[in-house]
Order: C-alpha cells, then sequence, then structure tokens
C-alpha cells in the first residue's frame, strides 16, 4: 500500500475539501463525534429494558410499539423509522443481525461493535445461530427454539433480555447497570 | 446476588470496545452524519452505497479476510459523494497525494 491509498489521508483529504466547498466545518463533525461518543449509547436501552424488568405495563407497550416509547424519551442518535423489541423468554433466544451493512439501533445501543459489522457474524449468526452463540457465551438449552432478526433501514431490533436470578429487590439504577450492550444484541444472557 | 454478578455491571456505555479503532475512522463517520444532518443526502441513500460497497467485498472474498469496515464507510461516502457531484473523485485523488507527498514530520 502506498501512502496515497491509506485510508486515513484519504480521510483527511476529503474533509479539508468539504471544508472548502463550504458543506462541512471541522466544529460540525467535532460536534457530531462528541454526541455519538458521549451521549448516544447503550445506556438508554439499559433505561428501557431495567424499566420493562420493573413495570410489567412499561413493558408491554415497549414490546407492542418500541418506536413511540422510544419517540417519548427523546434519545438523540439519528433517524430510527422504526424500533422494534424482542423479549427473551425461558423458551425463545433473540439475536440480532444487519446481513447487509450495520443498520443497529444507534438512540438505543449507540454505534455497533466491531464484530456485529464483520462478514463472519453477519453471515453465520443466520446460517449457524447456535454455533455462533455458543461461540460467544451463550449456551442454550437444546429445545430452546432461537430467532435472528435481520435489521433494515426500515426496521432496527433490540432485545430485552431476560433479568439475572436474585436482582427482584434491586433498585431501578442497580438495575440498569446489570444491562450490557451485547445482552440488549442477543448475544449474551444475563 | 452475588458480588462477582454485581461486579461486572460496568456502566453500559463503557462495556463495549471502542467504536472506532482509529481518529480517521471517527471524522469519516462525523462526516458522513454531517453531511445527512445538514441535508445534503438521507441516510439511507449513503446506505444503498455502503451496501454495494459491502456486496462488492463479501463476494470477492468469502472468507472474508481483511475487512475493514470504515474502509468501505469511506469508499461508499466518497462514491456518494461524487455521484452528487459534491466532491469528484480526481478531486479527492489529488488532493490525497499531494497529502501523501507531504515531507515526513508534517503530516498531522
Amino acid at each position: 500500500m502506498t501512502d496515497a491509498d491509506a485510508p486515513q489521508l484519504r480521510a483527511e483529504a476529503l474533509e479539508a475539501l468539504l471544508i472548502e466547498k463550504g458543506l462541512l466545518t471541522s466544529d460540525l463533525v467535532d460536534k457530531v463525534i462528541t454526541r455519538y461518543s458521549e451521549r448516544v449509547g447503550p445506556m438508554n436501552g439499559a433505561k428501557l429494558v431495567a424499566r420493562a424488568w420493573r413495570e410489567p405495563e412499561f413493558r408491554k407497550a415497549l414490546l407492542e410499539d418500541a418506536t413511540s416509547v422510544v419517540t417519548e424519551y427523546g434519545f438523540e442518535g439519528g433517524e430510527v423509522q422504526k424500533l422494534v423489541v424482542v423479549e427473551n423468554t425461558p423458551e425463545v433466544h433473540n439475536a440480532v443481525v444487519c446481513t447487509l451493512c450495520s443498520c443497529y439501533p444507534w438512540a438505543v445501543l449507540g454505534l455497533p461493535p466491531r464484530w456485529y459489522k464483520d462478514p463472519a457474524y453477519r453471515s453465520r449468526i443466520v446460517s449457524e445461530p447456535r454455533e455462533v452463540l455458543r461461540e460467544m457465551g451463550v449456551s442454550l438449552r437444546e429445545e430452546m427454539e432461537v430467532r435472528v432478526w435481520d435489521s433494515s433501514a426500515e426496521v432496527r431490533y433490540m432485545v430485552l433480555p431476560m433479568p439475572p436470578e436474585g436482582s427482584e429487590n434491586l433498585s431501578l439504577e442497580e438495575l440498569q447497570s446489570l444491562v450490557t450492550r451485547d445482552s440488549m444484541i442477543g448475544v449474551e444472557t444475563l | 446476588m452475588s458480588l462477582a454478578l454485581y461486579g461486572r455491571a460496568a456502566p453500559p456505555m463503557a462495556n463495549g470496545e471502542v467504536v472506532f479503532e482509529a481518529p480517521w475512522q471517527s471524522r469519516v463517520f462525523g462526516m458522513a452524519r454531517a453531511l445527512c444532518e445538514e441535508g445534503l443526502f438521507e441516510w439511507d441513500d449513503f446506505r444503498q452505497y455502503l451496501i454495494a460497497e459491502i456486496e462488492h467485498y463479501d463476494l470477492s472474498h468469502p472468507e472474508g479476510a481483511g475487512y475493514q469496515y470504515f474502509d468501505h464507510f469511506l469508499n461508499a461516502l466518497a462514491s456518494l459523494l461524487a455521484q452528487r457531484e459534491l466532491c469528484a473523485a480526481s478531486e479527492l485523488a489529488d488532493r490525497t497525494l499531494k497529502l501523501a507527498q507531504r515531507p515526513h514530520g508534517h503530516d498531522h
């Protein structure tokens, strides 16, 4: 690879050109990066999950129409046309993927981790979900059903994990802190 | 509730690996989102370019070797901007080459 092929140079060149053309400012780019690195993230999804564990009415609303619930919360994170929350139960385990690119519910989970975008995850979670989940540390009983949801521009999915055992008496805040990003993608159980 | 279980409770924001592996990746993401928010294109338009880029890679690399998501993200953005006549491919190539020819020690 010559220097001129290096993506960091192309990126630098592109930003310089866009600024010269008056299409962008560095400040605007900085602001976007700050927003996505500090205010948009899985802590938003964790709030929804913890509340759903605690309040049956909220859980029902979240499962029926997550888009409306998220709109009410006013989370930042760009457009989520439609968010669907799928619930893990003792019988069904859900996992989420975007087979074509990297669609992901930013407003509730932030930006996706690297493995979510990798070809191996995108293809294998569909073709051999149990094996992939096992490799990621999720062991499922033989009789459990696995459902894999393909996020797209139109619909993005989030998993409502089952609460960890022994969490019944925790406060809402303590519950939130137990919810991991991976559990809301469906590649971890709590 | 065991202490061990509670102990792994890092704030959810922090319990993932880093999203960007190099500063240029965050700049490219920031540029794409900022241009979208400025109304220059719809995110779904960008997504179509990204899908095309990734599909091209997937078809030519069935084993998935050497996949670099943000390289594809950058290519998709450059293609979209060229297509919309906002920034020509030749212009970007020329500027990149110019940056590559900077004397060492002046590359940031």
